[in-house]
């Protein structure tokens, strides 16, 4: 190998596009390999082991779950392969992806995902001007409210029909934007030179993270309607969806005020020395900038929020782990779990690792412009 | 600045605030608001085998879930007119006395402390469930006291563990337990003989059971030790709704014992002669009209949800995968439990 190298060399000078990265490539991963996986007899003892169960394992649960497993067919009794049985999520599909909502209205489910999915893209597109993002931002949840609940020209959709992955959305998407304004004026709130203010932040958002959430959602569901004279009830999904938004709200609170606390204090000198008032200067110079770099970390947060919203199945809203419960337990698909809820963990795992993956990403683009 | 929190938060809650919805005022009765509605608000499990769980098609299904349907066309005159509010073992009655829910179907058990305290009315059993034993068919044992010196398979500090404590006591058999905690590990340990036979509720067994590789090497002992008579709770204190879930309950009771199904009961409403099934489909007399309904309210719930029998064989019968033995809830005159007060 040391005199195909040498040989190479003057060849790399004379054309470095053709032949020679190949075997510059081969050397390199020869290097890398023996740097990474090979450094101590003992680090290669664990290579080769990891890479053995790794070879026992991979055939196994890629048989298990794809080459032996069965797709198509109606009931239990049309699984008779080895593998897993994934008939309870592909014929209970409509089920875990639009709940009980109206056959003929699905498209208004449709839209309102496009409308969610939107979001994302349009953080990081430079072209669109930001006032364009944040208002399309403020005017989502209104609108994917009126595309779901209905109202105002469109048929009316009890929240008793929601359910499934329409409601993991619903939550969470209404959810971080509802409480994204109410963060950012708690994260003012609690900078604020006006002590009654600042106390009521500060206790607010103390309050709120030092309670688990789950306490919060038993809370709306046994305790408020107690408060309320009889008769009147708020809907179950707009009791959990405010709890969700105060305890979201509270740690965006402190996301931003880490914000805040990296803008130079010359900025805000520089604006009262130019005549500005509180609200502008925050709303013109600070907050754009605070926003710009808290993207990522409230994309992560919106992972976790995304996460949280399963636990409103302790309260009796069937989001999409209720749905799979509820499909473990039904007579025709019983002892199917491992099945329905890896599928749950493939669901979760997609969605939350593309994002967190995209948050990275959008982090990376901050430090390149700041650098 | 917090004011403009406050003011944030109550104008994102009265924007949301759309689907608020009234009940209606505290004195109005519920059958009025329930008509008002054009829809029966009934609070179900949605993960209870044969009681309430979804279908494939994202269709509430199940005994509880019939009953609900059956109230429904009584007091609807349409069985489908029914929101099912998913409630879970903790809010259920939450529910119930806030007013969610107009009837709370979920398997709940007939219980002192709950018809007492909870601001809940009772109103009749729906199914006898109770503690049953399963065990190894191929002992040929057809009765639990047969069982003397068998070992039990248990979770630990269950009241099942006090109740099977108290039979063999009783009758001074002894029996000898494994203890699991978890309850898959639990059957996984009896399918495999560490244990001669397990205890738990009848309809638990009975699910758990059709799970099982194979599950005809297994028998389900005919007695229970302990009593669970399972039913419909209304809110507390609304006689004239109460009357009406609990005979509503009963008229499909009573449409079994007169043999009158969701087949035959067209026919029959034009052409009977006996005198007990016109009162119950309201060709003679106006016993509807007394409840507040249409003199045709049983006949509209049996036509559209079947008498007892067909609901039990449609949702946990022998055709079913949960294979429910009827065992108590037979008819009185079959010498179950199933004892209708007489319509008339």
């Amino acid at each position: 190998m040391s005199s195909s190298s040498t040989v190479s060399t003057p060849e790399q000078t004379h054309r470095p596009a053709q032949s020679p990265p190949r075997q510059g490539g081969v050397q390199r991963t020869r290097r890398w390999v023996k740097r990474h996986l090979f450094p101590t007899p003992f680090q290669s003892l664990l290579t080769l082991v990891t890479l053995a169960l790794l070879a026992w394992f991979v055939p196994r649960a890629l048989d298990w779950l794809i080459l032996s497993a069965t797709f198509s067919g109606d009931s239990q009794a049309d699984c008779l392969g080895d593998g897993a049985c994934w008939l309870p999520v592909t014929q209970r599909i409509e089920l875990f992806v639009y709940g009980f909502y109206p056959d003929t209205q699905t498209w208004r489910v449709n839209i309102a995902f496009a409308l969610s999915a939107a979001i994302f893209p349009l953080l990081y597109l430079k072209r669109i001007d930001r006032r364009w993002v944040l208002g399309y931002l403020v005017a989502l949840p209104f609108v994917m409210w009126w595309l779901l609940k209905g109202g105002a020209g469109l048929a009316e959709v009890s929240s008793t029909k929601f359910a499934g992955i329409l409601v993991t959305v619903f939550l969470g998407v209404i959810g971080m934007l509802f409480a994204l304004p109410i963060g950012i004026l708690l994260a003012l709130g609690r900078r604020s030179s006006k002590p009654a203010i600042k106390l009521l932040s500060v206790l607010y958002i103390e309050l709120v993270r030092s309670v688990p959430v789950i306490t919060l959602l038993f809370m709306a569901s046994l305790m408020i309607q107690l408060f309320f004279p009889e008769g009147f009830t708020i809907d179950i999904l707009l009791r959990v969806l405010i709890v969700l938004i105060m305890f979201t709200a509270a740690y965006m609170a402190e996301t931003i005020r880490g914000g805040l606390q990296g803008i130079p204090r010359g900025q805000y000198e520089a604006a009262k020395a130019l005549g500005f008032s509180y609200w502008k200067t925050m709303g013109l110079i600070i907050l754009p900038q605070v926003l710009r770099n808290t993207i990522p970390p409230l994309l992560t947060q919106f992972i976790g929020l995304f996460k949280e919203t399963t636990l409103v199945v302790v309260v009796g809203v069937l989001d999409i782990v209720g749905i799979a419960m509820s499909t473990t337990s039904a007579p025709e698909w019983l002892g199917l779990e491992h099945e329905v809820y890896l599928f749950l963990a493939m669901f979760f795992f997609t969605i939350c690792f593309a994002l967190s993956r995209y948050a990275r990403h959008l982090e990376k683009q901050l430090e390149k412009s700041r650098s | 600045m917090q004011n403009n929190k406050m003011l944030g938060q109550i104008t994102a809650m009265g924007l949301l605030g759309l689907s608020l919805a009234y009940a209606g005022a505290a004195q109005a009765s519920l059958l009025d608001d329930v008509k008002a509605r054009d829809a029966l608000r009934c609070g179900v499990s949605s993960d209870k085998a044969g009681f309430s769980y979804l279908t494939d098609e994202g269709r509430w299904s199940g005994m509880d879930v019939d009953l609900c349907r059956g109230i429904a066309a009584a007091v609807l005159g349409d069985a489908e007119k029914v929101e099912f509010v998913v409630t879970t073992a903790k809010n259920r009655f939450t529910a119930l006395a806030s007013g969610e829910i107009d009837v709370l179907s979920r398997a709940t058990t007939w219980t002192a402390s709950r018809d007492a305290n909870l601001g809940a009315d009772f109103t009749t059993p729906w199914f006898y469930d109770g503690q049953g034993v399963m065990t190894h068919a191929d002992f040929g044992v057809n009765s639990i006291e047969e069982l003397d010196g068998a070992v039990f398979c248990l979770s630990p500090g269950t009241t099942s563990e006090q109740n099977l404590e108290d039979y063999f006591g009783r009758r001074g058999l002894s029996y000898r337990t494994v203890v699991i905690e978890k309850s898959t590990e639990l059957y996984n340990a009896f399918q495999k003989g560490r244990c001669d036979a397990i205890t738990n509720d009848m309809s638990g067994l009975a699910s758990r059971r059709t799970q099982f590789a194979d599950p005809d090497a297994y028998t389900l002992l005919p007695e229970t030790i302990s009593k669970e008579p399972l039913g419909a709770y209304v809110p507390q204190g609304d006689a004239q709704w109460r009357d009406i879930v609990t005979w509503t309950a009963f008229a499909l009771m009573n449409a079994e014992e007169l043999e009158v199904t969701s087949q035959n009961v067209e026919s029959l409403r034009e052409e009977t002669r006996n005198p007990n099934i016109a009162r119950l489909l309201g060709t003679d007399g106006r016993i509807g009209e007394r409840f507040g309904l249409s003199n045709d309210w049983a006949y509209q719930a049996i036509r559209q949800v079947g008498n007892y029998a067909e609901i039990f064989a449609r949702n946990v019968g022998p055709e079913t995968p949960l294979k429910f033995d009827r065992g108590l809830n037979r008819l009185w005159s079959d010498g179950g439990l199933i004892y209708p007060a007489p319509i008339r």
